[in-house]
């Protein structure tokens, strides 16, 4: 059972990834700048509940809230560029927050022992949750109360003008603009509130791994957050849950029995969803 | 209303509109015709400000647009249709006109969280009278990439219409029709028209523009070769000899 507790953590953590990226892959925009909102939400968390003794819950909100102002910061001048350029531009600054916690030191003696951030070593024990005797299935619940309150809110968003507006933009700039939408005002908002799913994401892993460093928020972690929504489909935030499972559940757990041949499987199952639907697992229409 | 002084727009080497003076007075409609390469589409690129001047300057009701971006022009009035069509393919007919209430008086009527989260009444009743004035109503929930091209013309029209303009800039919009959409096309600019709308119209087709238009504008390399009613126009001997054709 510990197990199948661990899986859905992990499924739960990477939808919140996903999801993050989704909202601003529906505005056309490809980001690999998610894994570092993550990053900060992970050591942002991590440092309130562990060096400030705050509750996970309002740390959590602090997450969010980086995560939201970074995202927000970088939107502003990387979405004037597009396509390659963005990706360009966005994969920089995921590199450069990378190399920020590579070389991040921040630590504070507690009870004899020293805690916080250290460089390459990383972030130890961030133990909220076995301090506070949380078992696994609480952890568990705890992170799928997040995971469906933000997958309902975006969905809502999704069925709202808000939703309309964010593909109309993905899918032809120059009408959205000439219809009157504001280009950098939904871009950046996208990208914001992407930023503020991210950095929660981030929050809830650094607890449930308890040990955080910076090669957890890497180029492929990036290229993750938005290959499920685009595995998916942009159809709905189904879709994002649906790959993340698809890959974390059927792929890398289901195959393991498989040893080496996992790696091989995996690559081929993954183009072989793409051909098979271009649009996605659950997109509908034309890729 | 609308006022070019002097507009001229570059690429490069290539003056695509040099120098050009056009007035379009409220409530007019007003035909802009020329060959193909002529600048029609660059003039209405830069008057809805998808392209900067290099020269000259654009008023509208008095305001230089000097500077605005596309979609500050939009609520002040200006909106526009394209050559090319440029639907939101993977969004329903409906939703198509649903984005498209960006104008001030929606802004003014509904509260921010209702224009952007809900989808109340208000807007409900417009977009039925846009569909049914386009004669798209029985499409509505039809994903616009799978309209016919007579009807995804049709829904341009009326996404142009749902920014409630006072200024259209309608671009070759019976580019690649029949005779008869033709027909019915005239007859809605006819209906705009008794609405009090003040139409730009762009046109190849000329039993259009002879048929609806107040007042044309003949361009030719960037700069306008004559102006008059379409009976002038007619019979205009620079304007037979660089478009028209015929003796």
């Amino acid at each position: 059972m510990e197990f199948y507790f661990g899986l859905a953590q992990i499924v739960g953590v990477h939808t919140l990834l996903g999801l993050s990226a989704y909202i601003v892959l529906l505005t056309g925009q490809v980001s690999m700048a998610q894994a570092a909102f993550f990053a900060i939400g992970a050591y942002a968390a991590g440092m309130l509940t562990v060096l400030a003794g705050w509750h996970i819950v309002p740390a959590l909100g602090a997450s969010a809230l980086l995560g939201a102002v970074t995202a927000g910061a970088v939107g502003f001048p990387a979405l004037r560029v597009k396509g390659l350029m963005l990706v360009v531009a966005t994969l920089g600054f995921g590199e450069a927050v990378r190399l920020f916690f590579f070389n991040f030191d921040y630590q504070v003696a507690k009870g004899g022992i020293k805690l916080g951030p250290l460089g390459a070593e990383g972030f130890r024990q961030i133990r909220f949750f076995p301090e506070n005797g949380w078992t696994s299935a609480d952890v568990m619940l705890f992170i799928w109360v997040f995971v469906i309150l933000i997958m309902a809110l975006l969905w809502w968003f999704d069925r709202s003008r808000y939703g309309s507006v964010l593909r109309a933009v993905g899918e032809d700039e120059l009408a959205a603009q000439s219809v009157g939408v504001n280009l950098t005002a939904v871009k950046v908002s996208a990208m914001t509130v992407g930023g503020a799913i991210a950095g929660i994401g981030g929050g809830i892993f650094a607890h449930y791994t308890t040990h955080i460093e910076h090669n957890n928020f890497n180029v492929l972690v990036a290229t993750f957050a938005i290959a499920y929504p685009i595995v998916g489909g942009l159809n709905s935030v189904f879709g994002t849950l649906a790959a993340v499972i698809f890959v974390q559940a059927f792929l890398i757990e289901g195959l393991r029995d498989l040893g080496d041949w996992r790696n091989l499987l995996f690559g081929t199952l993954i183009i072989l969803a793409m051909n098979l639907r271009p649009q996605g697992l659950f997109g509908r229409g034309r890729a | 209303m609308l006022e070019l002084r002097g507009v001229a727009r570059h690429f490069g080497g290539v003056r695509a509109v040099d120098g050009l003076d056009l007035e379009v007075n409220e409530r007019e409609i007003v035909g802009l015709i020329g060959p193909n390469g002529s600048g029609k589409s660059t003039a209405v690129n830069v008057v809805t400000g998808l392209f900067p001047l290099t020269s000259g300057e654009i008023v509208f009701k008095g305001r230089n647009l000097e500077g605005l971006p596309t979609h500050k022009r939009l609520q002040l009035g200006i909106a526009r249709t394209f050559q090319n069509i440029r639907l939101f393919g993977q969004l329903t007919v409906w939703q198509n006109l649903w984005v498209a209430q960006n104008s001030p008086q929606d802004r003014a009527q509904r509260g921010f969280f209702a224009r952007w989260l809900g989808g109340q009444r208000g807007v409900r009743d417009e977009i039925a009278q846009l569909l049914e004035f386009s004669g798209l109503a029985a499409r509505q929930d039809e994903l616009a990439a799978n309209l016919s091209f007579g009807e995804q013309r049709r829904l341009e029209l009326a996404r142009a219409l749902a920014t409630r303009p006072r200024l259209l800039l309608l671009d070759e919009p019976a580019a690649g029709m029949n005779s008869e959409e033709i027909a019915q096309l005239r007859d809605r600019i006819v209906k705009l028209r008794s609405r009090g709308m003040t139409i730009l119209l762009v046109e190849h087709v000329m039993e259009l523009v002879m048929g609806v238009t107040d007042r044309i504008a003949v361009l030719n390399f960037g700069q306008k070769i004559a102006e008059g009613t379409p009976a002038q126009i007619q019979n205009d001997p620079v304007v037979k000899k660089a478009y028209l054709g015929g003796a």
